[in-house]
C-alpha cells in the first residue's frame, strides 16, 4: 500500500484518496496564474501546522518577501513559520544575462543547496517551483535534462515528498516534458474561461499505484485558501426521514396530508416574477430558524440584507436570525462563477455552515448550457439530499408552459413543487397557489389564494365555481351574490311554505264547513224523521181515533 | 579598458569537492587569470559542500561557478573555464587576437 502524504486542501485529499505520494515528488502543472504556486504553499503550510512535516520552498521565480506577501492574503504566515523552523525559502535566481557558459558544469550547487535547507530543519517537504526556469538561465538543455533527472531521483532517495511545478506546455503537459522524470503523481491544474466567466479546476492526470478520481475537480482559491471541490455524485441511496418541517404558513401546511414538507426532501416553488416565491422561501427560512435549524440562503438576485429588509413588510423578521447566528445568506451574482464553481462553493459553503435547511433563490439564475446545467442541478439535489438538507428553489420559469428548457428538467428531481400563479382578472391581480406534487402524501388538489399583509402569508379557499375559479374581488363579489341567492331562496322557500299552510288550513276549512254543513244537514234529516214519525204517529193515532169514531158511529 | 588604472579583481570560485572537473576548472582559472589579469586578482575558493550558506547567499546552481565580485557588474561564469574566449567575456576583459599570448 502506498503511503500518501496529506496536503491539507480541502478536497484534494479525498480525490486522491489521502494526498500526494509520500517520499516522492508529484508533478503540478498548468498555464500561468492557475495557481501552482499556491498549491505548493499550501501544501507546505499544512504540511507545517498541521502535520508536523518541516517543508522547503525553493523558487525559482520569485523572491522570498514577494512570496511571503502573496500569500499573506490567505492568511499564511511564512515569516512566521520560517522563524518557528518549519519553513524555508530559498530563491534561486538564474539569471541569463549575468551568466556565461564556458565550459562543462553540472548543478551540484543546487543539490548543495537544497540538501542544506533540508538538513536545517530537518524537511519531509520539498517544493521546487517552477524549476523549468532553469531552461531560460542556462543554454545546455541536455545537461540540465539529465540533472533534472538526477535532482528528481536525489528526492525520491531522500524520501522526501516533492512537488514540482511545471508550467504548460504546446502539445504536451510542460514547456520540457518534466511528466517523463515524474512520473509518480501527475495533477493538473486549469484556468479556463467561457462565457466570460473563469473556472479553475483541477485533474489527477495519472497517480501511480493509486486510485483516484480522474474528473475535472473544480478548485477555489479564496481568503479561505484553496479548496478543491470534488461534487461527488451521490449514489441514490442515502437515508430518508419522515420527520415533517413546516412551511411556517398555517394555509400551506394544511394543503399536505401531514401537515408539511419531508425533511430532507427537494420543494420548487416555482412562479414568474412577483409571484412571492422569496416571501415564502423566507417564511419557510422563518420557521426553521424558530425550530432552531441552521439555514443557508444562497441568493442570486438580492443582498441578504435587502431580503431582511423586505419581508419585514410581511411580518417576518430575519435579520434576528443572522444576528444569532442560524441564518445565513451568501449573495453572489451568477455571472460570478462558473456552474461548476456555484457548484463547487455551496457544497463547501453547506459542508462547514451544516444547514438544516437551503434555500436557492432563484435556481433559474443559474445560467449555463442546457446539458451542463441540468447535470449541476441535479448534483446539487443529490448533493443536498445525501446530506438530509431540506432544499428550497425558487424558479422564474415556468411561466405555463413547461417547455424543456424552461424548468430545467428540475420537475422530475423535485420532490414537492408548488407553483404560484397570478390570476390577471377583472383589472386586478390576484396570487394563487397550487401544489402540482407531493412525493409520498397526500395533498389538496385546490387552488389556493393567498394574501401577503403585515400578519403573514394567508391562504384563502379560491372561489371554484362553474365559471371558472375566482380569485380577489371576483371571489369577494361572487360569494356576495352567493349569500344573496342563499337568501332568496331561504325567502322562496319561506314563502311557499307558507303557502302550503295556508293552503292546507283552507282546506281544513273547507272540511270544517263541510262537516259542519254535513251535520247540519244530518241535524234535518234527524228533524225531518222525527217530524215524520210525530206525524205518522199523529196520523195513526188520528186514523184510531177516527176508526174509533166511526166504529162509534157504527 | 586595458591601460591606465587597472582595476582590481576580486574572483570567487565554487566548486563541488575535490573532483577531477573541480581540479581542471582551478588549472583554467589560474591560466587565464596569470595570462590576463597578472597580479591584479585575488581569488577565493570554496568548497560548496563546506560552505552550503555561502553557496545558498552567493546564489549558486551550477558546480563549478565563478563569480566576479568586482568590478561592477556582478557576473558568473559557469562551467569547468574551457572556453577562454567566454571565461574572458565574462569576466569584462579583452579576448586578445591568437598570438603569442594564446599558450595553447
Amino acid at each position: 500500500m502506498l503511503t500518501k502524504a496529506p496536503t491539507g486542501i480541502a478536497g484534494f485529499d479525498d480525490v486522491t484518496q489521502g494526498g500526494l505520494p509520500a517520499g516522492r515528488p508529484s508533478l503540478v502543472c498548468g498555464g500561468a496564474g492557475c495557481g501552482k504556486t499556491l498549491f505548493a504553499v499550501t501544501f507546505l503550510v499544512n504540511g507545517a501546522t498541521q502535520f508536523s512535516e518541516p517543508g522547503v520552498f525553493m523558487s525559482f521565480e520569485e523572491r522570498a518577501e514577494d512570496l511571503a506577501a502573496n500569500v499573506a492574503s490567505l492568511g499564511y504566515d511564512l515569516d512566521g513559520l520560517v522563524a518557528q523552523g518549519k519553513l524555508t525559502i530559498d530563491h534561486v535566481r538564474v539569471e541569463r544575462s549575468e551568466i556565461e557558459e564556458a565550459g562543462e558544469y553540472d548543478l551540484e550547487g543546487l543539490f548543495v543547496r537544497l540538501a542544506y535547507a533540508v538538513d536545517s530543519i530537518k524537511a519531509k517537504r520539498v517544493v521546487l517551483d517552477t524549476v523549468e526556469t532553469l531552461f531560460s538561465g542556462l543554454s545546455d538543455a541536455a545537461i540540465l535534462r539529465s540533472e533534472l533527472r538526477r535532482l528528481f531521483g536525489w528526492l525520491k532517495e531522500r524520501g522526501l515528498t516533492a512537488i514540482i511545478t511545471g508550467e504548460r506546455g504546446e502539445g504536451q503537459l510542460t514547456r520540457q516534458g518534466l511528466e517523463e522524470y515524474v512520473s509518480d503523481c501527475v495533477v493538473l491544474l486549469d484556468n479556463r474561461v467561457e462565457d466570460q466567466i473563469t473556472t479553475r479546476r483541477l485533474r489527477v492526470v495519472k497517480y501511480r499505484g493509486s486510485a483516484h478520481g480522474s474528473n475535472e475537480y473544480p478548485f477555489l482559491i479564496d481568503d479561505a485558501g484553496i479548496s478543491v471541490l470534488p461534487v461527488t455524485s451521490a449514489d441514490l441511496d442515502y437515508a430518508v426521514s419522515s420527520a415533517v418541517v413546516s412551511t411556517g404558513i398555517e394555509g400551506l401546511d394544511a394543503m399536505f396530508g401531514p401537515g408539511g414538507f419531508y425533511q430532507g426532501s427537494s420543494i420548487l416553488i416555482s412562479g414568474v416574477s412577483g409571484t412571492g416565491k422569496t416571501t415564502i422561501g423566507s417564511s419557510f427560512i422563518d420557521a426553521a430558524c424558530r425550530r432552531g435549524e441552521r439555514c443557508l440562503s444562497f441568493v442570486f438576485e438580492e443582498s441578504g440584507a435587502q431580503i431582511c429588509r423586505n419581508v419585514r413588510s410581511v411580518g417576518l423578521d430575519l435579520a434576528r436570525h443572522v444576528e444569532s447566528g442560524l441564518l445565513r445568506f451568501e449573495a453572489a451574482r451568477p455571472s460570478l462563477f462558473g456552474l461548476e464553481m456555484h457548484l463547487a462553493r455551496m457544497q463547501r459553503d453547506i459542508d462547514a455552515f451544516k444547514p438544516g435547511l437551503v434555500l436557492i433563490d432563484p435556481v433559474s439564475a443559474l445560467r449555463g448550457p442546457v446539458n451542463e446545467l441540468q447535470a449541476t442541478l441535479l448534483r446539487m439535489v443529490d448533493m443536498l439530499k445525501s446530506r438530509g438538507i431540506t432544499a428550497l428553489f425558487t424558479s422564474l420559469r415556468t411561466d405555463g408552459t413547461f417547455d424543456q428548457v424552461g424548468d430545467l428538467g428540475l420537475s422530475s428531481l423535485m420532490d414537492a413543487w408548488v407553483k404560484l400563479l397570478d390570476v390577471d382578472a377583472n383589472g386586478e391581480r390576484t396570487r394563487t397557489l397550487y401544489v402540482i406534487k407531493a412525493r409520498g402524501m397526500s395533498h389538496s388538489n385546490q387552488v389556493r389564494e393567498f394574501l401577503m399583509s403585515s400578519a403573514g402569508i394567508r391562504l384563502v379557499d379560491a372561489y371554484v365555481g362553474p365559471a371558472g375559479v375566482l380569485t380577489g374581488t371576483a371571489r369577494v363579489v361572487q360569494e356576495a351574490q352567493e349569500e344573496a341567492d342563499a337568501l332568496r331562496r331561504r325567502q322562496d322557500s319561506e314563502r311557499r311554505r307558507r303557502e302550503v299552510v295556508r293552503r292546507r288550513q283552507s282546506i281544513e276549512r273547507q272540511i270544517a264547513d263541510l262537516r259542519a254543513s254535513l251535520d247540519m244537514a244530518e241535524e234535518e234529516e234527524s228533524l225531518l224523521l222525527s217530524h215524520e214519525e210525530t206525524r205518522d204517529s199523529l196520523l195513526s193515532g188520528g186514523r184510531d181515533a177516527i176508526a174509533a169514531r166511526r166504529s162509534a158511529a157504527e | 579598458m586595458s591601460g591606465a588604472a587597472p582595476e582590481r579583481y576580486l574572483l570567487r570560485l565554487f566548486i563541488a569537492g575535490p573532483s577531477p572537473r573541480s581540479h581542471r576548472t582551478m588549472e583554467n582559472l589560474r591560466r587565464i587569470c596569470s595570462t590576463h589579469l597578472q597580479d591584479r586578482f585575488d581569488l577565493e575558493v570554496v568548497d560548496i559542500y563546506q560552505q552550503q550558506a555561502l553557496a545558498e547567499a552567493s546564489q549558486v546552481v551550477a558546480a563549478p561557478t565563478l563569480l566576479k565580485l568586482s568590478p561592477p557588474p556582478v557576473r558568473r561564469i559557469v562551467g569547468d573555464l574551457s572556453d577562454e574566449t567566454r571565461v574572458l567575456h565574462g569576466l569584462g576583459l579583452p579576448v586578445l587576437p591568437p598570438g603569442p599570448a594564446d599558450e595553447r
